[in-house]
């Protein structure tokens, strides 16, 4: 007989799928039009969970070491529920403005972010996996869930077939280091890795794994699900696929890459500079050419992975910080954008084409202002919070001794400033076509006046965020 | 009374001068009502904005100690503290003329606007008061970091400027300076992060104080080379220039010409000459040749330009050689002279756009071969466009003259071979600015829409009037400008020449290291 594990270290993803249960009932038994309040249940639950994780055990592992709680994973929660929560707001008010809201909606999101708290926590490949197919499952039916929209039910095959294949890939990576390495737990892979000599079957497993995440995260060269997914999946749920597994698939693959094979960073290190570097670049340059502002922000999310995963080349404390500063910053700068996608629409009418938003600027110049601002940061110009994201990494890059990564990166981010200035450049120096986009909704509205105002705010105090991220990515190296 | 001295003495009026704007521009974001009533507010709020502004600086001046190269005015406030970089402000002789230069332009910029801008006019004033405290706060900036940050502020503000109020390919511009610009500062940043991971610090004083290997130094001054040459612009990254200023509106060339260039100059005495000076000492021969080539080669695509901004834009790229050249020589007179040429070019080259600005407003147009006669109905235009051609020109009594001397008179000492290159710049301006005069001003007056323009108007002449008294004042009394940089200079030449005398004897062979500390 095996002792009971503790509880204590997971009761915030406990809490949150007895929750997401209990919804679920509650879906099935109130009759009509229960969306709404199930939306804002599960964005109290996502809240409550965060105060659990926050509040709860500061550093454990449990349930046979399949787990993990620390500093680290407690900021990457708070992160992905803070991305899942506003882009669920979102989410609410595209589906009762479309006449699609049904309260299944809420619940993929809710187990789809229990699949990413998961993956944050999985000390274990086996557990990871889990994490990752949970959280890709639901993220597969999220895509397509638009059922009658004939881009949508494509996005969600495309997706599910590519995904598919990634897991593939991420399993057969995993038995690969299982075999050669004789255990699945991150503890007992890092002495293995440590002590043992090089084995060149665990190295190949390193790089079916690292393929099997970067899929996930969408990096070049496993990025080519990204803009057909972005750009089929309705707007809202493409907000949620660009912010929250994005976090949680980086904070995972920095875990997994750090802990159980910190002793062959050499080994992975090249890899992740050539998937770094093709990402910012092909980011920045695929992207000029794009017209529907979604498959924009497909090809500049896979540029911000790009720079994100410089963070993780670093490899060390500072290069943790810079990532985790990054995601926060991207997060905002994401949903606010993602916002004002929303909210383009002509006569209620949606539409994508970054043409349609010519003459904004005299039109709805608010949300003209809002737009700019959060394209200026992404484009890394101070005053900016996008710029400082951008240091913080360069800083780690340089100080590791990777100048050329840094200057590379910086090449490619005034290319990427180009598309972000041409939809700047369509707002403010175009004349207005004919069609008029609607005054945004209220909720849409202040996510992105607030997603915009703290691209300042940011820049201006980024003192206590930065501190939060040193202290979660000392908790990373610490244990 | 003493309290309150101490409590004027105590405020942060550096800060207070930087962000001033920024709260005017808060008003005028907030200004509601009809279209018109927000225009005619938005202007007023922006002029008494950047009045009151340009007043509170001339505080800076009068408060300022001559005779010491000591940051004055400082201020610090942490800002990053993970990193140690501040938010830290100050002045020395070098920037604080800098920072009463744009301060005196912006509001001259929204009297300018007051009547061509007629699209957007709530926006644009706040483009100006965001861009006024982007160009105090990088001249004012005693922190790299914070430095960097102004620097590529103003590129927003900018982009607009000319993208939204400007006139033909605005757009491609536009973007031509956005991405230029952005393309040097990224290899600025780069150095920067390298300087800081050897000395710990962004602050200025510390970085100048630090001292760096003569291969990382190369690099290091390539990295902000690439940064401040586009911004002088030095030829032949150049070219940014004349399209920006043919598309921008006309407060924008002012701003161009006036301040911006300025801050590649401002750079490399702030950064390069100080920080790097073995590396200044190695590209010398680099910079005096690019800009021997920028000071003839431009003056002589100025003598065939057909669009009067295009012909003072290559005169700006000329000009500006002059002050490379003057920088780089590195003794007494020619940096006061660079400097003081740099301050002398702000003030006439954006009259120059003024003028511009006041016939295009009459007549649309900025092709040379329309106008001609103006000297018979439009005598006061004849008369502040004339100071400003001769002043550009560099006629005794006239701000230019001080600058170009004292540059030529500095570089002769140094090498006289270049001096006398430089010198057949002085020709060949005097040619293209007498020419540009004589088409545009005498001749016949025969063209019927040219004899219907009337001349300044009461505005025009607020506008024009005290940067004829700037003109003269600098050019008969320079003294009142020499004195507040004289000892900031002398003490970055004597820190320059020490660093030099005391280099360590052995000098690594090139390629091999260099490629060793990139990798």
């Amino acid at each position: 007989m095996t002792a009971i594990p503790a509880f204590a270290p997971a009761y915030p993803e406990i809490f949150m799928a007895l929750a997401a249960l209990a919804l679920l009932m509650l879906g099935v038994f109130r009759k009509n039009d229960s969306m709404t309040l199930v939306t804002w249940l599960s964005v109290l639950v996502m809240t409550a969970t965060a105060v659990l994780a926050v509040h709860g055990t500061d550093s454990a592992v449990t349930f046979n070491k399949l787990f993990v709680v620390n500093g680290f994973t407690v900021f990457a929660k708070v992160l992905t529920l803070l991305g899942a929560g506003l882009t669920l707001v979102l989410i609410n008010v595209w589906a009762q403005g479309e006449k699609v809201a049904r309260f299944e909606l809420p619940l993929l999101v809710l187990f789809s972010v229990l699949g990413m708290m998961l993956m944050i926590s999985a000390n274990d490949l086996i557990a990871l996996y889990l994490g990752v197919e949970l959280q890709s499952l639901s993220l597969y039916v999220l895509a397509a869930y638009h059922r009658d929209n004939q881009r949508a039910t494509e996005a969600g095959v495309k997706y599910f077939v590519l995904g598919a294949l990634a897991s593939g890939l991420l399993l057969y990576g995993s038995s690969l280091v299982y075999g050669f390495a004789g255990t699945t737990t991150f503890e007992g892979l890092a002495t293995a890795v440590k002590s043992g000599p090089d084995s060149i079957g665990v190295t190949i497993g390193i790089v079916f794994v690292i393929s099997g995440l970067a899929f996930k995260v969408s990096a070049v060269p496993f990025h080519m699900w990204t803009p057909d997914v972005y750009e089929g999946a309705p707007t809202p749920i493409t907000a949620f696929f660009s912010v929250a597994p994005k976090i949680a698939g980086l904070c995972l693959f920095l875990r997994a890459l750090v802990g159980p094979f910190a002793g062959m960073i050499e080994q992975w290190q090249q890899v992740i500079i050539v998937i770094a570097v093709l990402s910012m670049t092909w980011g920045a340059i695929a992207a000029i050419a794009q017209k529907s502002i979604k498959r924009l922000m497909a090809y500049s999310s896979i540029g911000h992975v790009g720079y994100a995963l410089i963070g993780l080349v670093v490899g060390n404390e500072e290069g943790a910080r810079g990532l985790l500063f990054y995601l926060l910053i991207y997060l905002f700068m994401n949903v606010g954008t993602f916002a004002v996608i929303m909210s383009m629409r002509v006569k209620g009418k949606y539409v994508e084409e970054i043409g349609d938003l010519a003459g904004l600027s005299r039109n709805n110049p608010g949300m003209a202002m809002a737009l700019a601002i959060l394209m200026f940061s992404m484009a890394g110009i101070p005053p900016m919070a996008g710029f400082l994201g951008k240091f913080y990494i360069f800083v780690a890059a340089v100080n590791a001794g990777f100048v050329a990564l840094a200057v590379v990166g910086l090449l490619a981010s005034v290319v990427g400033a180009f598309y972000y200035l041409r939809l700047i450049k369509i707002m403010y120096f175009d004349e207005p076509t004919a069609a008029i986009i609607d005054p945004p909704g209220l909720t849409t509205g202040i996510i992105m006046a607030v997603s915009s105002a703290l691209m300042l705010l940011f820049f201006i105090v980024p003192a206590p965020l930065v501190s939060g991220a040193e202290a979660a990515a000392r908790a990373l190296f610490l244990g | 009374m003493t309290a309150l001295s101490t409590f004027i003495d105590n405020l942060p009026i550096l800060t207070i001068v930087t962000f001033l704007p920024l709260v005017g521009a808060a008003f005028i974001l907030m200004t509601r009502g009809e279209a018109q009533v927000v225009a005619r507010q938005s202007r007023y709020v922006a002029l008494w904005t950047t009045l009151l502004t340009f007043l509170l600086s001339l505080v800076i001046w009068f408060q300022f100690e001559n005779g010491t190269a000591n940051f004055q005015f400082e201020e610090r406030l942490d800002w990053l503290p993970q990193y140690r970089i501040s938010y830290h402000m100050g002045v020395d002789g070098i920037s604080m003329l800098f920072v009463i230069l744009s301060t005196f332009l912006t509001p001259l910029c929204i009297l300018a606007s007051w009547d061509s801008i007629q699209k957007l006019v709530r926006e644009y004033m706040i483009a100006f008061l965001v861009l006024e405290t982007m160009m105090v706060g990088m001249f004012c900036a005693m922190d790299m970091v914070l430095f960097y940050v102004f620097f590529e502020g103003v590129l927003i503000p900018m982009f607009l400027i000319i993208g939204v109020w400007g006139g033909g390919r605005r757009v491609y511009s536009a973007f031509k300076f956005f991405l230029y610009t952005l393309t040097g500062s990224v290899l600025l940043l780069v150095a920067l992060l390298a300087m800081y991971f050897q000395v710990g610090s962004t602050d200025i004083p510390d970085l100048m104080a630090a001292k760096f290997s003569r291969d990382m130094q190369l690099w290091l001054w390539l990295g902000m080379f690439a940064s401040f040459a586009v911004k002088v612009p030095m030829w032949p990254v150049h070219t940014w220039l004349p399209d920006a200023h043919v598309d921008a509106p006309t407060a924008g060339s002012v701003i161009l010409a006036g301040v911006l260039l300025k801050m590649g100059g401002y750079g490399f005495l702030r950064f390069s000459v100080p920080m790097l000076p073995e590396a200044s000492e190695y590209f010398t021969p680099l910079v005096f040749g690019l800009s021997l080539v920028a000071v003839i080669y431009t003056s002589l695509v100025a003598l065939v330009q057909t669009d009067m901004k295009k012909l003072i834009a290559y005169s700006s790229v000329a000009h500006m050689g002059f002050v490379t050249i003057g920088i780089f020589a590195l003794n007494q007179q020619a940096v006061e002279g660079a400097i003081f040429q740099m301050l002398s070019h702000g003030v006439v080259s954006a009259a120059l756009f003024l003028c511009v600005g006041v016939v295009y407003d009459r007549l649309h147009t900025r092709d040379i071969d329309r106008y001609g006669g103006l000297v018979n109905n439009m005598p006061r235009y004849a008369f502040a466009f004339m100071v400003f051609m001769l002043a550009s020109v560099g006629l005794p009594g006239t701000s230019g003259f001080v600058g170009e001397f004292l540059v030529l008179t500095g570089t002769f000492q140094m090498n006289s071979s270049v001096a006398l290159l430089a010198a057949t710049g002085v020709v060949l301006g005097a040619a293209y600015m007498l020419y540009l005069y004589r088409r545009v001003v005498y001749g016949e007056l025969t063209k019927t829409d040219v004899k219907a323009m009337v001349d300044l108007e009461p505005r025009e002449i607020a506008i024009l009037a005290p940067i004829i008294v700037v003109v003269m004042w600098m050019g008969i009394y320079p003294m009142a400008f020499l004195d507040v940089m004289d000892a900031s200079v002398a003490h970055l030449l004597r820190n320059y020449h020490d660093a030099l005398a005391t280099r360590a004897a052995e000098i690594a062979p090139l390629g091999s290291s260099l490629l060793a500390w990139v990798w």
